[in-house]
């Protein structure tokens, strides 16, 4: 079975290529060096910080901004040169799903669908089926809430069958149900071949939801991997709190645990919030915790909690981008 | 293409602009028509029915204030002219202001030519580019596969359609509801044409009587043209101003700021190479002097022409390379 798996991964092709991509508006180079290539079946996450460069970059995959330098080729076609071609496998959703309001939901599907190839009304009536849209698809736009245009974006998106989607912040204005229910569709998507690219600012809905992610900051892109081989390479973190705390931090040092005395710049909010502000952060392996408990209990310093702080996408996020925030 | 201009035509109907546009005139129309027919019920209880005494009235009040020191030079020189087009008239025995539908329809036209219709069709052209940025739908708009300058080619395809709907319903709702007032007769009345204006001379030998209907069609037709040209023009401001509001001042600024150019800039003679000048294209068949000095129609026909053609240029230059930040 895991071999199987193995073949398939091998055998994947690029739908998305893009390579040293660079844009310049007026004397600011507002993406710098972007190149990272995205494969049919997987869920690539864009991640950065609002102002990274990712709408621009994300507005040059789809054709609506000409870079300065760099292409971008999807399936084969370079989207610049034959937009009429690439743009055919892609369908996206490019910051908030922007309809004709003063036409229906389906009126709005019809308009998209004249200007694809080979759309009809049976693929119209699917895509509203898919999105779960039915019962109010010949409603006017302006009577939908944000979930509902959210949702008919998606199947205006998909219209065309699409080798490729992008999704900018799809989980902008959605509510925790309705982020669950997209992570679902997006991962059923991609398990059926399409090749899903998602920006995002929310360092935990790219960790859930993506096999593979770039991390970019002030237009560069930092790293590509997938998820596990970007978290292997950051360090684990153990909060100690220690009583009488001087004295078990000095062992801690002698232990070979390096303090960390910035904990906000490396600590993602929700940990940073949970911990006393007398604990001690350490960069160290957890397996060197058993070693040093002993050690501290013998020379009578009470140990009232360690705590584990797994690496994560916005742990090594912050790392990256020292401390630069995100939002 | 036809696809694409379906989706354009659907839009321009779903927004209802054009509704708008039939109901100013439906509401304007009756209006003007009624204030026709108070004024010519004034005339006849002055004159009796007797259209010549009216003329004669006419031209013996202008004669008098050609003597009078107030009056400014350039309204004498108008005067002369259209003292001379009266005597011509009663020459040949034509009642020049015979009312009826056709000649409203007729008189109506002529003045709404330079400002009212450019305005109608202002209000549907504006917005078909720059609401779809104000909206954001332009890039939904762009990211399909096509190229852009067939999704822009399509707008305008769609607009100049509309234009010229505009313009022939103007016309129709123009005489039907005129008929109700006047009646719907006076299609085979004559209208002398070709007045060739030399100085403040006017020059008859050209002039000759075509029926009302041939004139009503010449001058539907040079309105028509005067309003393509305002369209590709709203067309040039909308693809290039972001704000709907914004195109629409710009486009109406440059309009009124013709009609007072018009009145006033007889002595600016390069103010002639502007477009706002020479909207006036029916003037040229009425035989009234053109606002400045050295305009024929030939000239004005020309000077729009190249300005259409510049906005197309700009338009289509600027959609297609434009970089969609918002």
């Amino acid at each position: 079975m895991s071999t199987d798996d193995q073949v398939v991964v091998t055998e994947r092709k690029n739908v998305l290529s893009v390579q040293s991509l660079k844009k310049r508006i007026g004397k600011r180079w507002i993406v710098k060096d972007v190149s990272f290539d995205v494969k049919e079946g997987e869920v690539f996450g864009f991640l950065g910080p609002n102002g990274a460069g990712k709408t621009t970059t994300i507005r040059m995959l789809v054709d609506l901004i000409t870079p300065t330098e760099g292409r971008v080729t999807i399936c084969g076609y370079e989207v610049h040169k034959e937009p009429e071609r690439a743009l055919a496998y892609v369908g996206s959703i490019v910051e908030n799903p922007e309809v004709y309001s003063y036409l229906t939901g389906w009126e709005n599907l019809e308009q998209f669908a004249r200007m694809m190839p080979n759309v009809d009304e049976s693929r119209i009536s699917e895509v509203t089926k898919l999105v779960d849209l039915d019962g109010r698809i010949h409603d006017k736009v302006k009577t939908y809430s944000l979930g509902m245009r959210q949702r008919l974006g998606i199947a205006l998106a998909l219209l065309g069958r699409p080798k490729l989607l992008i999704l900018d912040e799809p989980t902008n204005g959605l509510d925790p149900k309705g982020i669950h229910e997209l992570r679902g569709f997006i991962r059923k998507l991609a398990d059926e071949g399409m090749a899903v690219f998602v920006s995002s600012h929310l360092l935990s809905e790219i960790q859930l939801l993506c096999d593979r992610v770039a991390i970019i900051s002030h237009g560069k892109v930092l790293a590509v991997g997938t998820v596990e081989e970007l978290i292997e390479g950051s360090s684990s973190y153990v909060i100690w709190e220690l009583e009488p705390r001087s004295e078990g931090e000095k062992l801690l040092r002698q232990a070979g645990a390096s303090i960390v005395e910035n904990a906000e710049r490396v600590l993602d909010h929700a940990t940073i919030a949970a911990i006393s502000g007398n604990a001690v952060v350490t960069q160290m392996s957890p397996d060197d915790v058993t070693d040093i408990v002993p050690q501290l209990v013998g020379r009578n310093i009470s140990v009232k909690a360690i705590q584990k702080i797994s690496p994560t996408l916005e742990q090594l996020f912050l790392e990256m981008t020292d401390g630069e925030s995100i939002e | 293409m036809l696809l694409l201009i379906k989706n354009e035509t659907i839009k321009m109907i779903r927004k209802k602009r054009f509704y708008v546009v039939l109901l100013v005139l439906l509401v304007l129309v009756p209006l003007f028509a009624y204030a026709q027919l108070r004024e010519s019920e004034s005339k006849r209880e002055k004159f009796g029915t007797d259209w010549r005494r009216e003329v004669q009235q006419a031209i013996t009040d202008n004669q008098n204030s050609l003597g009078s020191d107030r009056v400014p030079e350039e309204w004498k020189k108008y005067r002369k002219i259209y003292i001379q087009q009266l005597k011509y008239y009663l020459e040949h025995d034509v009642n020049p202001a015979q009312p009826g539908g056709v000649s409203f329809t007729r008189e109506f036209l002529n003045n709404a030519a330079s400002l009212f219709i450019p305005l109608l069709i202002m209000g549907i052209g504006s917005d078909i580019v720059s609401s779809e940025r104000t909206m954001g739908t332009v890039k939904m708009l762009l990211t399909r596969p096509i190229r852009r300058w067939k999704v822009l080619l399509s707008k305008l395809i769609t607009l100049l359609m509309f234009v010229s709907l505009t313009v022939v319903c103007t016309v129709i709702i123009c005489y039907l509801i005129s008929g109700l007032f006047f009646g719907y007769g006076g299609f085979n009345m004559p209208v002398f044409t070709g007045f060739q204006l030399n100085g403040s001379e006017v020059d008859m030998s050209t002039v000759h009587g075509v029926p009302q209907w041939k004139y009503l069609l010449m001058q539907t037709g040079l309105i028509w043209f005067v309003g393509i040209v305002v369209a590709i023009l709203a067309f040039m401001v909308s693809v290039l101003v972001r704000s709907t509001a914004a195109s629409i001042v710009i486009m109406m600024a440059a309009l009124i700021a013709g009609s007072i150019l018009s009145n006033m800039a007889s002595a600016w003679t390069s103010a002639k190479y502007l477009f706002m000048v020479n909207l006036g294209l029916t003037n040229y068949l009425a035989g009234t002097p053109a606002p400045i000095e050295g305009m024929t129609l030939g000239f004005s026909l020309a000077v729009l022409s190249i300005w259409g053609a510049c906005s197309l240029v700009v338009s289509f230059l600027v959609f297609t390379k434009q970089d969609i930040l918002n």
